[in-house]
């Protein structure tokens, strides 16, 4: 059994989804798609620890041994990401049973719940498998199902948000196979590990570099990187409540662990970060992100759209630390796919509260006057989860800015930090303006004090939980982020 | 004129990719920016296909008298591909249908119009 848990946390989502379709009905497939969801974490939970006292895992699926067959390879980083993204979906699947109730109409609630399964068994595949192509198939298994569960959004524009998003991952997703057909025809196999040793002995670099190209827009697109974001402020606000904060906690932060592993594992790093200017490529843009998308987040009138490009700019700390290339800034990248997963997560899973509540389709900044009198813990929540956004000490947010200035000090980068600075700053005017309405604002006449749902409220606050936790107690977030670290060979010398 | 005669399939997957990716970026009707996307994802069949090709290669089989033959593999994930290719037409194809449903049309500017007349405050429907 302990032998099998690699195929087994991506099989049990993947064999859920079939048996709901089959089963027909809402409520036995929310118990299903909990019982995947929870048996996925606890499956990554083993394998994290597994990877801790045995070091890398390595599994012959069908018994195929690697490079021929797929292998599904578990190591400190990609157990770490396995762990956030099971985590998050133990977390929002209790909470979908009241969301998917309120938003999506009878006969399709089974059916979300299939694609939901879906879209967790693609993201895991993606993070455990070690082969390029396989990682393609979960790719298309995740986006397929992703923007089915964003156009079930009860506004009719959702649709266009999901065919837009449609339009632009399956761009990027086609961008990807090129990538990785040019690096098959430069090594003649799929399998990461053999690519990555084979490519040390080809000499003809144009089509590899033709390749990084290629898989660098192309997961860039999947993970929002600026300016490739357009798809996602309309994909999270237009998404039912459960698929935004699902979403916004795992979807762009998996194509980040797949950047990394492909720039760290693949291709030599040293190539690409001396050799080519990936590294100042990916500072500028992520700086434009952090500053254009705060702004933007500013003048915003939707609630979840402002949240959505927060979401861009938050990923760009996280390409930010990706292009600084060093143990700080590579800490600081992974250690905010957990912490923006949880605050993200956590506003989202909240505001899904208020719009069951207040009944409007689209949640205007305004909407949400007096909340502190009408939801007091809804408020409270937002306002913990909009200062982790903003990184203020005491919070998730905080542990990752700290190593992103100490990184960006260690290369000598003074206006990288500056930028941070003010990018923090932008957050703390979208986040105040949000607190300000929620908290100073009157309550409008007739509203009437209740709370979100018990299992709704229950869960996002998990998340603000898990937002105050990470910043005081970082042997999960900075701990195993430092062991990837040290694993993609940046750790500190 | 050798260069270009000797790699025409990878000049091939070049004016497909382009070609794509332009009816994508410039039709403003959603089935013909569908019609790219397939362009577009044709042109990865054929950058993987073409390669596995030799010329006077057989089938993989092990018989007498055939040393040469032809890779299998990228032909497999090409199967593959073209599975993934058609459940995304069909998704999008679904998308475009209740678009058309929901606004009375499938052209993109349109649409966005109805949205901005629409305003950002609307109760569900």
């Amino acid at each position: 059994m302990r032998a099998h848990l690699p195929a087994l946390v991506v099989v049990l989502p993947l064999a859920a989804a079939p048996a709901i379709v089959l089963l027909r009905s809402a409520r036995v497939g929310w118990i299903v798609a909990s019982a995947a969801s929870y048996g996925a974490l606890v499956c990554a939970v083993l394998l994290l620890a597994g990877v801790g006292t045995h070091g890398t895992l390595s599994y012959a699926l069908g018994s195929w041994p690697p490079p021929w067959g797929i292998e599904y390879r578990v190591d400190a980083l990609s157990a770490f990401v396995l762990v956030l993204v099971a985590l998050t979906a133990a977390l929002v699947a209790p909470y979908g049973a009241r969301s998917f109730l309120a938003e999506i109409a009878p006969e399709r609630r089974y059916l979300a719940w299939a694609m939901y399964c879906l879209a967790l068994a693609g993201l895991l595949g993606m993070v455990i498998t070690g082969d390029a192509f396989n990682l393609f198939v979960f790719l298309e298994i995740s986006s397929l199902a992703t923007y089915v569960l964003i156009a079930l959004g009860a506004r009719r524009r959702a649709l266009v948000a999901a065919y837009q998003y449609m339009l632009m991952g399956t761009v990027g997703a086609t961008f990807y196979v090129i990538g990785v057909g040019l690096l098959y025809l430069m090594t003649g196999t799929l399998n990461l590990a053999d690519i990555a040793e084979r490519l040390r002995a080809v000499t003809e670099l144009r089509p590899v570099l033709a390749a990084l190209a290629f898989i660098t827009v192309g997961v860039g697109l999947k993970l929002a990187l600026f300016p490739l974001h357009q798809w996602l402020p309309n994909a999270y606000a237009c998404a039912p409540s459960m698929v935004s904060a699902f979403l916004a906690a795992t979807a762009t932060k998996v194509s980040v662990y797949v950047l990394l592993r492909y720039y760290y594992a693949v291709f030599d790093p040293l190539t690409l970060f001396e050799r080519l200017p990936t590294g100042a490529v990916l500072i500028v843009l992520s700086v434009a992100a952090m500053l254009v998308a705060s702004l933007v987040a500013v003048y915003e009138q939707d609630v979840k759209r402002l949240f959505a490009w927060s979401s861009v700019a938050q990923v760009g700390y996280v390409t930010l630390g990706i292009g600084l290339d060093n143990a700080a800034g590579l800490t600081a990248a992974l250690a905010h796919l957990v912490n923006h997963g949880v605050a993200k997560g956590a506003v989202f899973a909240l505001l899904g509260g208020v719009a069951l509540r207040s009944g409007a389709g689209a949640l205007g900044v305004a909407g949400l006057a007096g909340l502190a009198r009408r939801m007091p813990l809804t408020a409270f929540g937002l306002a913990i989860a909009g200062l982790s956004l903003v990184g203020v000490p005491g919070t998730a947010g905080f542990v990752t800015k700290w190593y992103l200035v100490l990184a960006a000090l260690e290369r000598g980068h003074g206006w990288v930090v500056a930028a941070i600075l003010a990018s923090s700053l932008l957050a703390a005017l979208y986040v105040w303006r949000v607190v300000e309405v929620a908290y100073l604002r009157p309550a409008p006449a007739g509203a009437v004090r209740a709370e979100a749902p018990g299992p709704m409220l229950a869960a996002a606050l998990a998340f603000v939980l898990l937002c105050v936790y990470f910043g005081f107690e970082t042997s999960f977030n900075v701990g195993a982020a430092r062991e990837a670290v040290e694993f993609l060979g940046r750790g500190a010398k | 004129m050798n260069a270009i005669a000797s790699h025409f399939s990878y000049w091939a997957t070049i004016a497909l990719l382009v070609g794509g990716i332009f009816i994508v970026v410039a039709r403003g009707n959603l089935f013909k920016k569908l019609i790219g996307l397939s362009i577009a994802q044709s042109s990865v069949y054929l950058l993987y296909i073409a390669p596995g090709k030799l010329i006077g290669g057989t089938a993989p089989i092990v018989a007498e008298g055939y040393a040469t033959y032809a890779n299998p593999l990228p032909h497999v994930l090409i199967l593959t591909a073209i599975v993934v290719g058609v459940a995304t037409l069909a998704l999008g194809l679904a998308i475009v249908v209740r678009i058309r449903e929901a606004y009375g049309t499938v052209e993109e500017d349109e649409i966005l119009e109805l949205d901005r007349a629409e305003g950002p405050e609307r109760p569900r429907r």
